[in-house]
Formats: structure tokens, C-alpha cells, sequence
């Protein structure tokens, strides 16, 4: 009679059903998404730093919000356009924005609408939103000439000419600088094609998983400043002192980093074990 | 004379791309404004070569019923949908920006929240100290991790002995971050750089023609 084999507690770790594991997520993410704990955030110097050139422009300067974001990074992105806007509305900066990523276009709209509306901003005289053109980098290195080039007319189909914002705003020595929230492949373009050439400041927002890239390009200087995925949005909401979404996201975030934590460390524990088990039973044959 | 053509085109337009960039007088920059124009043209005819492809692609699959040919019924409903709902304007409130709010702006954000859940379970089952590269590479991925969030610093905090700062979490992969991987990425752009600048060369000399194949 064949011997049952007993399963050994790291077998059975090793073989344990994903959706046992999918629980745990749920239970992390969920749990402090109801019941924020309100971890303390530290401020990093690099987001300090886009907070400060905020601070520094004078009320009517122009600052360029390139938005270049889709559903799928919106989680992490919204609240950190949310809290940018909001800062450049609240000292009178005029903002001129565009969204160079297609699946964007009617949520970087919704988003600056509706921070415009918090602080009474009129469109054309405070805000103009330029919409989307196709290909980047094309409309990077072509804004660089002249606005009008690639954006003939804004979003809602107005010519450039006729908004008082854009009377004297030819391209980018118009503007003050360039802050793009970026999560797709633009961000090189506005380095090599827009900050490369055209020298004017630039600073990013991106998705954490991105931000890695990016930091070289502060050390040289080519970037002011980075804001590093929720965790930048929730210092950057803590340096205005308005809205709290990503401070909320930043309890779950660590809960779910830690939960990956553990996984990762018990995962490798069962792995070690049979791997030495595995040695001993082939010394002892 | 097929080939020729382009080639001097190309090489023209290259050089003159190049040297331009160090010029700053009217004639040259008005020249490169032209250019820039032409480039949206081109790129507007590019994109209906590519929705002709797209359909030229999808109506064959559902010609010769091919495997997972009503996903290419689903696309095809996308784009004409899209498309005429379009025609209805795309402010707040229009029937497309609806139908982006109710259809994409959810499937979306639902696709990139799974990952959450992908990547827990392969974090348990793959993320493997297999050898000692490996080993590195899981304790460096645990410290950013860690370090990313204000749990870490709670968790690991800097501690002070006396004149000894022994780093914390955060420090540990901030420095992480700014030296070996900074780095590593410097040496890959540099790479990518000069190899992007010897490839332009190349085309632009017409030793290499990528444009002229097929």
C-alpha cells in the first residue's frame, strides 16, 4: 500500500490558495480606508522645494499645468493636481493647462473645473484649459515656438486670441514655469524636448513607480522638484493645509506595503526551509 | 530614385534640425516653426493609417472568426461609438464625456486597482532570495518599501546614541534611491544617449534607413 505523504507546514505555505491571499489585500486596504489612523508624514526636501517656487511667484504669474494622466493613475495622481491647483488658485497664480494623454482629456477638465469653481476663478481670465493634441512631443518642441501652433483653439473650440489670459502668452517665456503630472512616457519629452531646449523651470509629479527615473534629473538640476506618487500629494496637502485624500490613501498604502512585507518574508521563510530540507533529504539518499 | 529621394530628404531635414538648434536667427527659426507644422500634418495622417489598420485588422479577425473575435466587436463598438458620440460635443455633461465618466473612467481605474492584488500574490510566491544577487534585491525592495511610508519610520526609526546617528528606514532608502540607483539609471541614460545619438547619425547619413523598409 502506497504511504500518504504528509504535508508539511511549508508546503502548505508554499501552496496556498491566492485567494486566501487576495482576502488579506482586501482586509488591508479596506480597514484603514474606513478607519484612518492618521500616520505622521514627513516632508522631503524635493517636494518642499516645488511647494517653495510656488510660494515664491508673484499673483497673476502663469504657471503651466501639463496633466498628463488617465483613470488607471488617477488614484494617485488626482489628489496631488488637487492640491497643486489649489495652491497656485489660492496665491492668484493664472494656471494654463493641457492634457497630452488621450484617456485624460475629460477628467484633467472635470478636475480644474472644479478647484476653479472653489475659488471663483473665471475661465479665459484665470484659467485656460487647452485640451489634447496627439503625439507629445510633437506638441511639446511646438508649443516652444508658439501655443497657437499645436492649440489653435482651447478645449471648448475658443481661439487663443480671444481669452485675456493668452493675449500676452506667446509659449513658454511667457510662463513662469512648467509643473506636469505625468504618468505616461511625456515626461521625457518635457525634459529632452520642452526643459532641454526651451530652459524654463520644470517640475513633476508622478506616479511613485515612476519617480525612481526621475530623481537624477533633480540632482542636475533639470528638475526643480519632484512629487513623488501619493506620498508626495499627501506632503504636498500637508504644506497647504487643505484636503486630506491622500493622507487618507497613505494609511492604506501602508498597511498594504507592510501586508507585501510579511507575504514576501513568510514566502521566502517557507522557501528557505524546504530548500534545506530538500539538501538534507538528497544528503542522507 | 525611390530611394534616393527620401534619403536626401532625410538628411537634409536632419542636418538642418541639428545645426538649427544652434542658431538663433528669424529665417531658421521660421523654418523650424514650418517643420513643426508639417510634423502635425504628418502625424494627423499617421493616425488614419493607424484606425484604418486597427479596422482593417479587426474586421479580417471577424471575417475568419478568429480566437476571441467578439472582443473585436467590442472594439469596433468602442471607436464608432465614441466617435459619433463625439459629434455631440465633449464638454461636462455631453453624451462622450458621459460615456467616458461611466465606461472608461471605471474599467480603468478597476483594471490598475487589481494589480494591487496581483502583486501581493506574486510578492508571496516569486519574490525569492534564490541567490545572493537576489537576496540583495528583496532586501533592498523591503527597505523602499518600508522607507516610502510613514509606518516605516514608526516601525525603524533614526535612533541617536550619543554623537552616533544610526539611520533609520527612510534614510536608508532615500539613499537607496540617490546613490547606487541613481547610478545604475545614469549609466542606462548615458547608454541610451549615445546609442540614440549614433542611431540618429546614422539615419540622418542614410547608413541606416529604417523608414524606407516595407
Amino acid at each position: 500500500m502506497a504511504e500518504v505523504h504528509k504535508k508539511h507546514w511549508y508546503e502548505h505555505m508554499l501552496a496556498i490558495d491566492r485567494r486566501i491571499l487576495y482576502l488579506f489585500v482586501f482586509i488591508a486596504v479596506l480597514v484603514p480606508a474606513l478607519f484612518p489612523f492618521g500616520l505622521p508624514i514627513k516632508i522631503t526636501p524635493e517636494v518642499q522645494a516645488v511647494y517653495d517656487r510656488i510660494e515664491a511667484m508673484q499673483p497673476g504669474e502663469i504657471v503651466m499645468f501639463p496633466l498628463e494622466y488617465d483613470p488607471s493613475t488617477a488614484a494617485e495622481l488626482e489628489p496631488m493636481a488637487f492640491a497643486m491647483l489649489r495652491h497656485a488658485f489660492s496665491r492668484n497664480l493664472r494656471v494654463l493647462a493641457c492634457c497630452l494623454s488621450s484617456t485624460g482629456v475629460s477628467l484633467v477638465e472635470d478636475e480644474i473645473a472644479r478647484v476653479a469653481r472653489e475659488y471663483d476663478k473665471e475661465y479665459g481670465s484665470d484659467y485656460v484649459y487647452l485640451g489634447y493634441q496627439p503625439y507629445p512631443a510633437i506638441v511639446i518642441m511646438t508649443m516652444g515656438e508658439n501655443f497657437r501652433t499645436p492649440f489653435p483653439l482651447d478645449y471648448y473650440g475658443t481661439s487663443l486670441d480671444s481669452l485675456p489670459m493668452m493675449k500676452k502668452t506667446k509659449n513658454y517665456d511667457d510662463v513662469s514655469m512648467v509643473f506636469t503630472i505625468n504618468a505616461t512616457s511625456g515626461i521625457d519629452y518635457w525634459i529632452i524636448y520642452g526643459q532641454g531646449r526651451y530652459k524654463f523651470p520644470l517640475g513633476l509629479g508622478s506616479a511613485a513607480v515612476m519617480a525612481t527615473n526621475y530623481y537624477q534629473y533633480v540632482q542636475s538640476g533639470q528638475l526643480f522638484g519632484i512629487i513623488s506618487g501619493l506620498r508626495g500629494a499627501a506632503e504636498y496637502e500637508i504644506l497647504i493645509g487643505q484636503g486630506n485624500v491622500a493622507r487618507k490613501g497613505m494609511d492604506v498604502q501602508s498597511v498594504a506595503h507592510a501586508l507585501i512585507i510579511i507575504f514576501i518574508l513568510l514566502g521566502n521563510i517557507a522557501f528557505l526551509v524546504e530548500r534545506r530540507r530538500a539538501r538534507h533529504l538528497t544528503e542522507e539518499a | 530614385m525611390k530611394r534616393e529621394v527620401p534619403l536626401i530628404i532625410t538628411m537634409v531635414t536632419g542636418l538642418f534640425l541639428a545645426l538649427q538648434y544652434y542658431s538663433p536667427h528669424r529665417l531658421s527659426a521660421h523654418i523650424y516653426e514650418t517643420l513643426m507644422d508639417w510634423l502635425i500634418i504628418v502625424g494627423v495622417f499617421a493616425i488614419m493609417l493607424g484606425i484604418l489598420g486597427l479596422l482593417r485588422q479587426h474586421t479580417d479577425k471577424l471575417k475568419t472568426r478568429e480566437r476571441n473575435w467578439p472582443y473585436s466587436i467590442a472594439l469596433l463598438v468602442g471607436l464608432f461609438g465614441m466617435v459619433i458620440l463625439g459629434f455631440w460635443g465633449q464638454g461636462m455633461g455631453s453624451p462622450f464625456v458621459q460615456a467616458y465618466f461611466t465606461v472608461l473612467n471605471p474599467v480603468q481605474a478597476t483594471m490598475f486597482a487589481l494589480l494591487a492584488f496581483y502583486i501581493a500574490s506574486a510578492a508571496y510566491r516569486s519574490f525569492r532570495g534564490r541567490s545572493v544577487l537576489a537576496s540583495i534585491l528583496l532586501i533592498s525592495a523591503i527597505i523602499v518599501m518600508l522607507g516610502r511610508v510613514p509606518l516605516g519610520e514608526i516601525i525603524w526609526p533614526t535612533v541617536k546614541i550619543g554623537s552616533i546617528t544610526i539611520p533609520g528606514v527612510t534614510a536608508i532608502s532615500d539613499w537607496l534611491l540617490n546613490v547606487p540607483n541613481l547610478a545604475a539609471k545614469r549609466a542606462i541614460y548615458v547608454g541610451l544617449g549615445l546609442g540614440g545619438a549614433a542611431t540618429a547619425l546614422k539615419v540622418v547619413l542614410g547608413i541606416e534607413a529604417p523608414h524606407l523598409r516595407g
